[in-house]
Parts: structure tokens; sequence; C-alpha cells
């Protein structure tokens, strides 16, 4: 994936069911927020999903994304969670 | 680019590994708040913390939230207050401790240290006011910690101080007795107390820190557990290895933190104390993790063979994951605020003397240990004096954190509640020390060289 300064990883994990993709894309839709890349898999029976998405020029405040995909996420019954791209890159590259 | 097993992994520690990065302690330079009167020092140490760290609790949540990491405590750490307050003319500074809690309060941190002295090499008046006033000032306030530094392996043990300390003890817990002597959980006494320390009870800014500066604090016993859980029955090179890798990702983190709190605040990054400070949460215990070596309970034989090793492996790990590795930096084994630690301690198999052991290869030492109440103030000055000669002839930083429960016996517990957890009343050999408390004076720098 790519690791362009300003982006960040939203991964949502929980149990399938209709409509879990298309919630998260129509909410980053209504921010101008771009989808970089998406992985989907199931894990276990576990639905896993990790998205790529670019934050500038967005139109929400980062933090008030957050609640608004957590929110999303307990309406569709999946953990919603998103952080910055920089996490990543601190822990897992030397 | 970040593959899909890391981004997993990740969320993994955060969620259910308990990683969180501890603290984020600002400090604060107080020297040039120092007045001919108390008042006019008090407003000053007021105004310029409410000044520096007025947006830090802001500043730790926004970052909490972009990385969704939790970010549990927000502190700040003070010049110690023995210092500023020389010139103010009075002998009580309880009104400083009071200059600082309304100050934390105000800031919205949960504590605020530095209501401190430095005598390992002898007293100044400031000094001794400061530490007579410690029972009165840490009864009459909710965020202050308090810590003296005895000893140093350069000076040795001021064994005047030593003495006096068992005394303020006993006093800040009768002081505190209706609370369990919650007063003696936010005092602590140290032997080479380093001066960029984040963590509390212990935090202060030492005289040869900068004007303002952020250290944090990470923890994360449960992911250095988690990943010994999938290399049991390895031989203990592979454990090393492995702690060494949990321990810099961990650091990393940390570094992360630290330095974006530093930009956002315009402060300057000071160090990243690499502890795993355990918590009373199930899953976040270092007796738990140390068990995972393979120990039946922790305080059995191996103990302290497999706790040094986790101590050392976590350095190594840290200090390859960032070059600003300061503060005490290894493994906390405070009894009170373990879970693994409370259920040895219960069992009977973790006993004071093991503990002591532990703290000759970990960091810090003998930390939040409830005691029987009338134990008196030599002995608790001779379980001091014993922990400050680890320390000061091993060349390391040590600490005792000893609570003498007011009205409690062996076999029964004191609730502190929150992280402070629970603490079982441990037995405490009862043959006298007392002459040799009373002797006073000074035990003498250590010799440098001929180690064997």
């Amino acid at each position: 994936m790519n690791d362009e300064k300003n982006t960040a990883v939203i991964t949502v994990l929980g149990q399938d069911r209709v409509g879990i993709i298309a919630g998260v894309a129509n909410l980053l839709a209504e921010y101008d927020i771009n989808i970089i890349n998406i992985s989907q898999t199931i894990m276990d029976d576990l639905f896993t999903m990790i998205m790529l998405v670019e934050l500038r020029d967005i139109k929400i405040e980062e933090s008030d994304l957050s609640e608004r995909l957590k929110t999303l996420g307990d309406d569709l019954g999946v953990k919603i969670t998103i952080q910055h791209t920089g996490l990543f890159n601190a822990m897992h590259r030397i | 680019m970040i593959n899909e097993n890391e981004i997993l992994e990740t969320m993994e520690m955060f969620s259910n590994q308990h990683l969180d990065i501890r603290t984020i302690t600002m400090g604060i330079s107080l020297m040039d708040c120092a007045a001919s009167s108390v008042e006019e020092s008090c407003n000053k140490i007021y105004d310029k913390i409410c000044r520096y760290a007025g947006r830090l609790v802001e500043v730790g949540d926004e970052i909490s939230r972009k990385y969704n990491i939790p970010i549990i405590h927000k502190r700040i750490s003070v010049t110690p207050v023995s210092i500023v307050a020389a010139a103010c003319g009075a002998t009580d500074y309880t009104p400083f401790a009071k200059a600082l809690d309304k100050a934390a309060v105000d800031c919205g941190v949960n504590f605020i240290g530095g209501f401190s002295a430095l005598v390992h090499k002898g007293y100044t008046n400031s000094d001794k006011n400061l530490i007579e006033s410690i029972p009165e000032a840490l009864a009459s306030t909710e965020f202050v910690c308090s810590s003296v530094n005895l000893a140093s392996s350069r000076t040795g043990i001021n064994m005047d101080a030593v003495r006096d300390m068992g005394r303020i003890i006993k006093a800040t817990a009768d002081r505190t007795a209706d609370t369990g002597a919650l007063g003696c959980a936010k005092l602590v006494v140290f032997a080479n107390a380093p001066e960029d320390n984040p963590f509390m009870a212990g935090a202060f800014l030492g005289p040869g820190e900068p004007e303002c500066v952020i250290n944090v604090g990470i923890s994360g016993p449960g992911v250095v557990k988690h990943a010994l859980e999938k290399v049991r029955g390895e031989d203990l090179g592979v454990v090393a290895e492995t702690i060494k890798k949990a321990a810099f990702k961990i650091t990393r983190v940390g570094e992360l933190v630290a330095n974006e709190a530093s930009d956002r605040l315009g402060v300057p990054f000071g160090i990243i104390d690499l502890s795993l400070a355990p918590t009373p949460a199930v899953g976040d215990s270092v007796a738990r993790l140390l068990e995972e070596f393979g120990l039946e309970e922790c305080g059995t034989w191996g103990t302290t063979a497999a706790l040094a090793m986790l101590n050392d492996a976590v350095k190594k790990g840290g200090i390859m994951a960032s070059s600003s590795v300061g503060g005490l930096s290894g493994a906390f084994i405070p009894v009170s605020e373990d879970e693994g630690m409370i259920a040895a301690a219960m069992s009977g198999g973790l006993k004071l003397e093991k503990l002591e052991a532990m703290t000759c290869v970990c960091s810090v030492g003998l930390d939040m240990i409830a005691v029987p109440g009338d134990t008196t103030a030599e002995t608790i000055s001779g379980i001091i004096a014993d922990e400050m000669a680890l320390g000061t002839f091993n060349n390391k930083t040590t600490a005792v954190r000893i609570i003498p429960v007011p009205g409690k016996g062996v076999g029964e517990t004191v609730e502190f509640g929150g992280l402070l957890g629970t603490a079982p009343i441990m037995e405490v050999n009862k043959k006298s020390c007392a002459d040799f408390i009373n002797r006073g004076g000074r035990i003498p720098a250590p010799i440098h060289s001929f180690k064997n």
C-alpha cells in the first residue's frame, strides 16, 4: 500500500453483512475523502476490510471523522477504526 | 509499504493487549518562580504552570484520536520545590503544594510531581523545611506527588535523611489514615533519581533540565506477554529476541507520540521512558509476563533471572528504536498495581525479601508495598537503607514507595482504587534495626573500581 504522508488506514472488523463497504464509502464520499486502496477478506468468519484513504483537503475534522466512523460501525455491528499511516510506519519500519 | 498483517497486528496490540502510552509528562522549570514571599512565589508557580501546560491535555487527546492510541495520563513535573522555595522565608511549604494542586486541577492533569528535595549528600535548610512539610502537603492536596533523593553512587547514602524519611512516611500514613494511607502512595524515596523521569510518584524536573520539555512514558507488558506466548518452549535466546522486537515497536509508538506532542505544543522533546508499567487490569501484568517464562508463580526461584533478562531485552529493543531513551526505563514491579503481583503476594509466594532481590535487576524498587500499620519508623528506614544500598552500590536507580497502613495487619488488604489498585499487607521482619538507623551520618560512596 501507499504510505504517502497525509493518509490514514481504516480497518473494519466484524460479522459480514450486506452494505458494510457501501456504508463506509458513502460516509467518506460525503466529506470528499478519496479512497486510495481497499482490500477485503473473510478470516475465520471475521469480515476484515483495510482501506487506505487520503486526508488532504477533506471537509471534516480528523477527530470528528473518527467519531463518525465509530458511530457508523455501531450501526453496522462492526468495529471501525481510523489511524494515521504514520503509526504503522513508525512501528514496523526501521 | 505496510502490509495487512502489520495493520492487524497493530490493531490487536491496542485492542486486546493493552498497549498504550502511559503518560505524556510536561517538565516545567520553576527556577524563575523564586520570590521573597510565599504568596508571590506561589502565584508565579501557578501562573507559569498554567501558561505552559494549559493545552497539554487537549493536545494529548488530539494525538490519541489521530492515531487511535490510548494516552492514559497527561502529567506535569516541576523543579524540586525545595530549590524554588528556598528564598521565601517560611518554614511550612504546604502552600506550595496547594499551588501545584490548583495548577494541576486547572490544567486537567491527574498528577503533578516535584514536591521534592535532593539530599543525597546533605540538607539545606530549605530541604529540611520541605521534608517536614510532606505529611501535611500530601494530606491537604489531591494530585501532588512528592519524592526525595536520599543517595547516589557518587556521594553515598545520607543516613540522616533515611532516618527522617521513615518518620515522615509514618506521619504521612497517620495524616491520611482515613484513605488507607493514600498519601504514602504519592511519596517515593530514591537512590540515583533520574532527572527526566515522566512516571509518578517520582517525577520531577532536575536542575540540569531545560526550561520546558516533553517526556513520554510507554507501557505494554501485555504486548510482550502476548509475543512470548507464541514462542512457548523455545530457548531463552529466542525469548530475548522476541522481547526486543516487541519493545522496539512499543518504543516507536512512544517516539511518534512524543514528537507529535512536542511539535504541537512547541516544546522540545526530551526522552522516552521505556518502562513496562503494569496496571491492575487483567492482561497488563508484569508478574504474568514473568510467569510466561515458565514460572508457576511470580516470586518463585527463577523470577530474578527472568526479570533481569526481561529488563535488559526491553532496553536493547527500545534503544534501537529511539535515540532519546531516558528516565527509569525498565520493568516496574509495583505490587498493588499489578494483578499478578497481587495474586502472588496474597498466596504468600511473593515476599518482601524476594521483591528486594528483584529490585537488583529492574527499575525501580520496592514499589506500592503495603505493610502493617504497627511497622516502626526505624524499620521503614531500615527497608529504605537496604534499597538505597542496592542502588548506590550497583550504580542504578532504586526507590521505595511503602505504605504502613494504620490499623491493618498481615492478611488484610487496602484498596486505593483506579491505577493504584489493591495492596495486600505484607509481612515485615520485626527484629529491630533502630540502633543502626539512629546512628545517622553518611554511608560513604562506594569504590568505583575493584568490582567483584
